[in-house]
């Protein structure tokens, strides 16, 4: 059984994610490191299901069809933004700031 | 050390590598590259977990169609090209690696984590279902099953993110 093993890598990529999150400033490449979080717990997912039955892989399945949706409506977002600002870098979008 | 855990530590260990790269490239299209690749790791990861449908669905959905939106993104604004770079600077540095560094420890934990006995299945369980019943409908069976209801409403937040989309993205209603 590799449980250990796989949730230990999983825990890594979540952290190298939300040290993206944390380093970057280009909202895209934001994204980019909450996909590779969303993966992390997939991989969780799928190491329990080893142990735990064959639910986990169909939660991998929802938190798929749940990021394809994040990603569709997150761009259109982002492609709004950039076409009324001409920027993606998160210092410059301050609009919420008052 | 059997060969299945060490291929699994081999793709772990260069898709920890890939996402590394992933967070510290200055090019937007090098890092959607770089998470292509630990996306390809994950799939791989997940044939050893006993996960074949899902390795495939990981290849298809994710490396194939969410990260083609990414890279199409990244072309249409034009993001590709080279400039200041988005990364921060030392204090940003040692305030992201702090954060996450604490967090990582905390995650430590989670190598000791072991479900009850009582409910834990026997090792290769989900292998057997998958040879009796068949890869796909060893997944599918339960999804139409118990979890027909969620699958539905999966669908309807499907349909309601592509009208939400198209509004966004649209110049003028």
């Amino acid at each position: 059984m590799l449980l250990g093993p796989a949730l230990f890598v999983s825990g890594l990529l979540f952290t190298l994610g939300v040290a993206g999150v944390l380093l970057r400033r280009n909202a895209i490449v934001i994204f980019m490191c909450v996909e590779l979080m969303l993966n992390a717990v997939n991989l969780t997912f799928v190491a329990l299901a080893q142990a735990l039955g064959v639910a986990g892989q169909i939660f991998v399945f929802f938190v798929m069809a749940v990021a394809a949706a994040e990603a569709a409506v997150g761009l259109a977002i982002m492609l709004a933004i950039y076409r009324h600002r001409g920027t993606l870098n998160l210092q410059n979008i301050n609009l919420l700031k008052g | 050390m059997s060969p299945t855990v060490a291929l699994f530590w081999t793709f772990a260990g260069i898709a920890v590598a890939s996402a590394l790269l992933c967070i510290t490239r200055k090019s937007p299209v090098a890092s959607a590259l770089w998470l292509v690749a630990t996306l390809f790791q994950l799939a791989a990861l997940f044939v050893i977990l006993d996960a074949q449908f899902i390795a495939v669905l990981q290849v298809l959905v994710y490396a194939g169609a969410i990260m083609v939106l990414f890279l199409f993104v990244i072309m249409l604004l034009n993001l590709g090209r080279p400039g200041p770079s988005d990364i921060k600077g030392p204090m940003g540095l040692a305030v992201a690696t702090l954060l996450a560094g604490v967090m990582g420890l905390q995650l430590l934990v989670l190598v000791r984590a072991a479900p009850p006995a009582d409910v834990t299945l026997p090792p290769g369980a989900l292998l057997g279902a998958s040879q009796t019943q068949g890869m796909v409908a060893a997944v599918a069976r339960p999804l139409f099953d118990a979890y027909l209801v969620p699958f539905e409403i999966t669908s309807v937040l499907l349909l309601a993110s592509l009208v939400g989309a198209v509004v966004l993205a649209k110049r003028q209603l």
